[in-house]
């Protein structure tokens, strides 16, 4: 079963005791919980920082045995996606005269999958953006639309990070095997 | 086809879900999956009722409101009208809360109207509405 890093509870002193003490015995125990410890820290920056919020966590219960990666999953095609849409964008916008209602048709789609795992701060730049899309405000939407970037950019790099490492950590009978 | 015996009957529940989404995809399909529906997910109203003609055993078609070509309206439109099809239980998703939308689907006759990001509880409580 898939170790699951859940809103991390803080490592008891008996579990110090407990990797101390088997140290030398088990050593990929205490590996193990550095690399657990990396993955909860991690994720705890992603919810404090604003760049996740409660929904990532309904896409970590959907999680389970039949789909055990369903959470990278979704991620991935939430950035196949985004990037398509926002490659969209940037073309959309070198256009004269402006077509402001597509734009916010394909801001509009970007936003709800955004919404849909739970990356708080690109929905805010999103819906930033419609907001000068409503008011036909160009410069708005291009000033708007590098803070959507961005934000994609930086989601991007630290999900591919926490992801990375989250497969690093593996299932709890990995951690059993002789030589690692 | 395997069939799953769901309380009553032996009849497999089959859902159709229509979003052009496909994160949004992924996400109602597990949801409905794990509540142990069969689920058949499609991009378009358009494909959504071709599947129809040929599928006739569908418990409940789930779709989201705002779709390119054909919106979920419309969609549910086409199926109140049809008289094959007028039957199967309509629920429409949409990411936005717009009082005059969910009561015009409503009216048309969907049987809910679910905000998104759609959870496992909104769907549970579809249950009853199955055909």
């Amino acid at each position: 079963m898939a170790l699951h890093v859940s809103s991390a509870p803080p490592i008891s002193a008996f579990h110090h005791l407990l990797c101390f003490f088997f140290h030398d015995t088990y050593p990929e125990m205490e590996y193990a919980s550095s690399l657990q410890r990396q993955l909860a820290s991690m994720k705890k920056n992603l919810f404090d920082q604003g760049y996740l919020d409660e929904q990532f966590y309904q896409l970590e219960e959907l999680q389970d045995e039949s789909s055990p990666n369903f959470v990278e999953e979704v991620v991935t095609l939430f950035f196949r996606d985004s990037s398509r849409l926002v490659a969209n964008i940037d073309q959309a916008l070198q256009k004269y005269p402006q077509d402001f209602r597509r734009l916010d048709n394909i801001m509009h789609q970007l936003k709800g999958s955004a919404s849909s795992i739970g990356a708080a701060k690109m929905k805010n730049e999103c819906t930033s953006f419609r907001e000068f899309c409503n008011k036909e405000n160009r410069e708005g939407c291009l000033r708007s639309f590098q803070k959507v970037k961005k934000e994609h950019a930086v989601l991007k790099q630290k999900l591919e990070n926490y992801f990375q490492l989250l497969r690093q950590d593996g299932p709890v009978d990995k951690a059993t095997r002789s030589g690692n | 086809m395997s069939s799953y015996a769901a309380g009553r009957g032996e009849q497999e529940i089959h859902v159709l879900a229509v979003d052009d989404s496909s994160v949004d995809r992924a996400l109602i399909a597990k949801i409905l999956r794990s509540s142990k529906y069969r689920v058949t997910t499609v991009d378009s109203g358009k494909r959504a009722l071709e599947l129809l003609t040929l599928e006739p055993n569908i418990s409940m078609i789930i779709t989201d409101y705002w779709m390119p070509e054909m919106t979920g309206y419309e969609l549910l439109k086409s199926v109140k009208e049809s008289s094959k099809l007028r039957e199967i239980p309509v629920v429409v998703m949409s990411s936005e809360n717009v009082p005059n939308r969910i009561n015009r689907c409503l009216e048309e006759g969907a049987v809910d109207f679910l905000l998104k990001p759609v959870r496992p509880s909104d769907v549970s409580r579809l249950c009853s509405r199955m055909r």
